[in-house]
Order: structure tokens, then sequence, then C-alpha cells
């Protein structure tokens, strides 16, 4: 089962979720009085470009692998500067002088169209480095985190990438995923083929401004079920509580507004590890995750 | 003409907070014009109360559609599609409208002319008036892929309006990250004011957002937000910050006012102006204010 953990707005807690519900179904998973062997469950970071997960685990890496996408590269002894490949270009990545073939790597999605339509077949594909793939493991989980390089714009490759090649294939029994803040191209990425999304989210107006944009992407656009943490509770208003009540989109857990919590997380601890009392509550958020799935 | 971006790394550092507390103190001493340049989760407006003047159409990009009547089930499309937009169960080929990229190499490669390019539902920009001054936002429509093509058209027409209005400053509420929409927000701006927090989180992205800046050849200063969180991290992260290059302009308090104002939908400076944070705020309003 895939789970994503989202929330349009930044900052709501998505990581601080993310980790604490991993490693407690991986301390479950591990726990010798438990008759069957169970495996370990994934946590993939694709807030490739805040990657932070990692922070908060006692992580041992094991591999990596550069992300690459590919770049046209013109042959100027076949080219006839026809122009053809900038016509096709939908990103202007191409432009074609009297003389001179310009390409702009920056600007290239990699779709290989200019490649496929150049008439006197002078364009071949070279790759550009745009990020890096991580894997490794973690108190009981497997690990893998994708990071865009600094000063490049395309994080959905990455992302797509990531979600790929990670190490235990497509028929593990549990990933979560940590995805970007926002409700666009990056966010959509994580959340294809995902079973399950948990917005995570604070009772103040930002929060549920975002919550709903949220909530139109993953319920309403891709008919995922969704389900609501409400961090940092006590703060703010009832706006939260009423829209999920309206939608009738269960809150699955509350994490209370509390400085030791907030002290805890700026030092790199994990939630369920500074404080050992909320580890049944994240079991039991992850069964309710399941039953949610189940429906 | 000068521009102000409001940047983080991470996100729910208080870029948005900052931004409607500088457009407060800002407007009493010079012209602005705001930006709401966080497109995925444009929260600016919830404070300011705009009251719309226009809304405009941004054409978007296309997407592929195919013609079952008109396609033969080849599948070249599928071959030539590099981000798994074209689904292909039991006998029709489709294309997946949220993966489409809008590249349009299927579109060139069907033999059989069966796909055509369609124009993506339209992203809306707005230009509104606010008390501060004009506000230039937008609405990008669930999961859209133009979030960078729209932050540069609202960056565009706040030239513009600064332009033809005389305005001194446009002040940009930047989003979280550091990829497309970041860049979109950044390219161009004076000065990048870093909203941070001191927690292991923050810092991380702050690093990143920096290169990201470096990059570009964009100076940036720094404001570090909820300091009580760990004051030792703070004091780490503000020195850091020096040995870059990057003046601290200022430190402010966790402070529960900052959600009351939100709640309130006004700026904190001007809900709670006697207020410890509002005042650190007015330091660093003016520390930035001298910088540009």
């Amino acid at each position: 089962m895939i789970v994503a953990v989202a929330s349009g707005k930044g900052g709501t807690g998505k990581t601080t979720v993310a980790t604490s519900l991993v490693l407690a179904i991986a301390a479950k998973a591990e726990d010798a009085t438990v008759a069957a062997p169970v495996e370990a469950p994934i946590l993939l970071d694709c807030d490739v470009e805040a990657p932070d997960s990692g922070l908060f685990l006692d992580l041992v890496l094991e591999g990596a692998e550069e992300v690459p996408i590919a770049i046209p590269v013109v042959d100027p002894a076949a080219c006839t500067y026809c122009g053809v490949c900038a016509d096709v270009c939908a990103w202007n990545a191409l432009c074609v002088l009297e003389d001179e073939v310009l390409v702009f790597p920056e600007l290239c999605h990699g779709c290989g169209s200019c490649t496929l339509n150049c008439p006197e077949d002078a364009i071949s594909e070279g790759t550009r480095r745009i990020g890096i793939l991580e894997w490794g493991r973690a108190d009981g989980l497997v690990f893998g985190r994708g990071t865009l390089d600094t000063g490049q714009a395309l994080a959905v490759p990455v992302i797509k990438r990531l979600k790929e090649r990670h190490p235990a294939g497509a028929d593990s029994p549990v990933v979560i995923l940590d995805a970007p803040p926002g409700t666009s191209c990056p966010l959509v990425e994580t959340l294809r083929g995902a079973d399950f999304a948990l917005l995570v989210t604070e009772p103040t107006p930002f929060g549920l401004h975002d919550l709903r944009l949220t909530v139109e992407v993953a319920r309403d656009e891709l008919g995922l079920p969704v389900g609501v943490v409400v961090n940092r509770d006590g703060i703010g208003d009832a706006g939260v509580d009423q829209y999920c009540s309206r939608e009738k989109i269960p809150i699955l857990m509350r994490i209370p507004f509390d400085r030791r919590i907030a002290r805890a997380l700026s030092e790199g601890h994990a939630l369920i590890d500074a404080l050992p009392e909320f580890r049944p509550r994240f079991l039991e958020l992850w069964c309710r995750i399941q039953d949610e799935v189940g429906r | 003409m000068r521009q102000l971006v409001l940047l983080s790394g991470k996100g729910g550092t208080g870029k948005t907070t900052v931004a409607a507390a500088l457009a407060h103190l800002g407007s009493a001493r010079t012209s602005l014009v705001l930006t709401d340049a966080d497109v995925d989760a444009s929260n600016l407006e919830l404070i300011l109360n705009p009251v719309l003047r226009e809304r405009r159409h941004l054409v978007g990009g296309q997407i592929a559609t195919i013609d079952p009547d008109a396609c033969t089930q080849c599948g070249i499309c599928l071959d030539v599609c590099r981000f798994d937009a074209i689904v292909h169960d039991t006998v029709e080929y489709q294309v997946d409208t949220m993966a489409c990229e809008g590249c349009a190499s299927c579109f060139y490669q069907c033999p059989d002319g069966a796909i055509t390019m369609v124009p993506q539902p339209a992203q809306w920009w707005m230009r509104s008036d606010t008390r501060f001054g004009p506000l230039l936002h937008a609405r990008l429509a669930a999961g859209q892929e133009n979030s960078g093509k729209l932050v540069t058209r609202i960056r565009e027409e706040s030239r513009l309006v600064a332009g033809e209005e005389e305005r001194e400053l446009i002040l940009i509420d930047g989003p979280p990250g550091i990829g497309c929409p970041t860049i979109a927000a950044s390219v161009g701006a004076d000065l990048a004011l870093l909203v941070t927090e001191p927690t292991i989180s923050a810092d991380h992205d702050l690093q990143r957002i920096v290169a990201t800046l470096d990059h570009f050849h964009i100076p940036a200063v720094a404001l570090i937000n909820k300091v009580d969180v760990n004051p030792e991290q703070a004091e780490a992260m503000a020195d850091r910050c020096r040995n870059h290059g990057i003046d601290v302009m200022g430190e402010l308090p966790l402070d529960t006012g900052v959600t009351q104002a939100m709640v309130d939908g006004r700026p904190v400076t001007e809900y709670l102006p006697g207020s410890e944070v509002s005042l650190a705020l007015r330091d660093v309003w003016e520390r930035v204010e001298a910088r540009l």
C-alpha cells in the first residue's frame, strides 16, 4: 500500500507525520513477538526541493545514482539549419540561426521530439544531471530520497525516477511518500499511483485554504481517498474542523501545539522518539488509514 | 523601481506573515506593488482583503488528445512519450491529462493524424486593490503544470503596474522550495529576504536556497522567525549566515498573536502594533529598506 503524506501549505508537519508513521510501522514489523515476519516499510522523500526527512532518522546510506535528463546534441556537419527542431520544441530550448543552432539545456524537458523530427538525423541525445537519488536504511525501514540540484528547475523528473527506482520494487507492502508542498505538478507526480493521501494541515486560515486546494487535487482530480491530520491543534480557529465535517473528510489524528514538540523537531528528533506516548497513536493512525483504504 | 522577494526553502517559516507585515509597514513609507508569487498556495489575499479590479486568462500549455476513430492502435505514441502520459488498456490508447507535459512528440509522430493538441484549462491571474497597494495574484487550476509560467506572468504585470503608477517597490511573496516556481519568483529581484526558523530542517533548506540564489547572482539577507523554539540553533544559524555574507535583519519571537492576526485577516503589525513581534518587524523593515 502506498500512502502519500501531503499538505499544500508548507511547514504543516508532513515530514513529522511521515517519519513518525513509518518509524512506528517499522518498529511493529521488527517486533519479535509478532509471529509472521513482516517486510520493512519504505519511506521515499519526494520533496526533492527540500528533502528533510533523512534529518530525523539514523540513516545509513548505501547507494546513490544521478538523475539525468536527455538534451539534444546537434551535429553541425549534418545540420542544414532548416529550423524544424526549434519549431517542434514546446519550451523554446533550441534556437536556429543562419549557421548555428543554440541549445538552452535549462529549458529542455528531455522529450526527445527534436531528435525524432530532425529530417537530417542531425540530432542525437546527450544527458544532463539535474539531481541525485540516494538509498539507505534506518531504524528498520528502507529509505530513499531524491535531491534536486541547486539552480535546477525541474523537480518532476527527480520525483518520477525516485518512485520508479526504489530498491524494494512495486510489491513492497508499505510505502510512505513524503510529498512536496504546493498543488501543482510535483505534488501530482508524487500522488500518482498512491492508494491514499494523508493531508497534514494546521487549524488556521492559511492551513484551511491550502487544504481545500490539496483536496481538489488528490480527491477531486485524482480520485484518491483522503484523510486529515490536524497538527498544532489548539491554535487558530475551527475552520478546518467545519470544512472536514462538511466535506465528510475524516480527521484521523490530532497533534496538539506543544513547545516540547517544536523543540524536539528543531533538533532533528522524530516525534515518536522524543515523545514515546505518540507511538501507539501513530499505529492507530496506520490502522485508520488501512480502514479508509479498505472502504 | 526595486524588487524584494521573500523566500525560505522550507515552507511554513512565515514568509506570508512577514510579507503582509512589510506591506503594511512599507506602504506608510513608500509606494508598493504586491505580488503573490506562491501561486500553488496563494495566502497573501487572506490577509490583504483585496478588491478585484481585473481578472485575465493566461493561455496555458497544450495537452495531447487521441481521436479513437482515427487511431489504428499502432502504439507509436506510447513508445515516444517520455512522461508515461499514454495509457494503453486493452485496445484503446488514451492520454493521461495529468501526466501529459504538452511536448507534442506524439502529435508529430502519429502516422494516422489521430492526435491533436488542445489548450489546457485556463489559468487566471488577477489584479486587485488593497489598502497597501495593488496586488497581483493568481489561481492555479488544481494540479496544473504551469506554475513557473504563471509566476513569470504576474511578475511581468507587477512591473507594468509599478511603471505606470510610478511605484517604488515590488514586494514579492515567494513559494517554498528551490525549483521552477522559486526561480521564476526570484530572477531579476534586487534583494531576497530569506525567512527562516531555528530548526534543523529550515537550516538545511536555507543552505539550498542560498546556493540557488548564488547561482542566479541574487543578493540575500535573512530573518530568523520563531527564535525561542531553539535559541542556540538560532544563534548558530545567524553566525553561519554572516559567514556567508548574508546579513541578519532581525529575529522574531514565537508569538500566538501571529496566528490571531491571521484569523482576524490582518497583518500582525496592524492587529497587535505594540507586540514584541510587531516592534521587531518594524526594525526589520527599516534595515531592509536601508539595504534596498
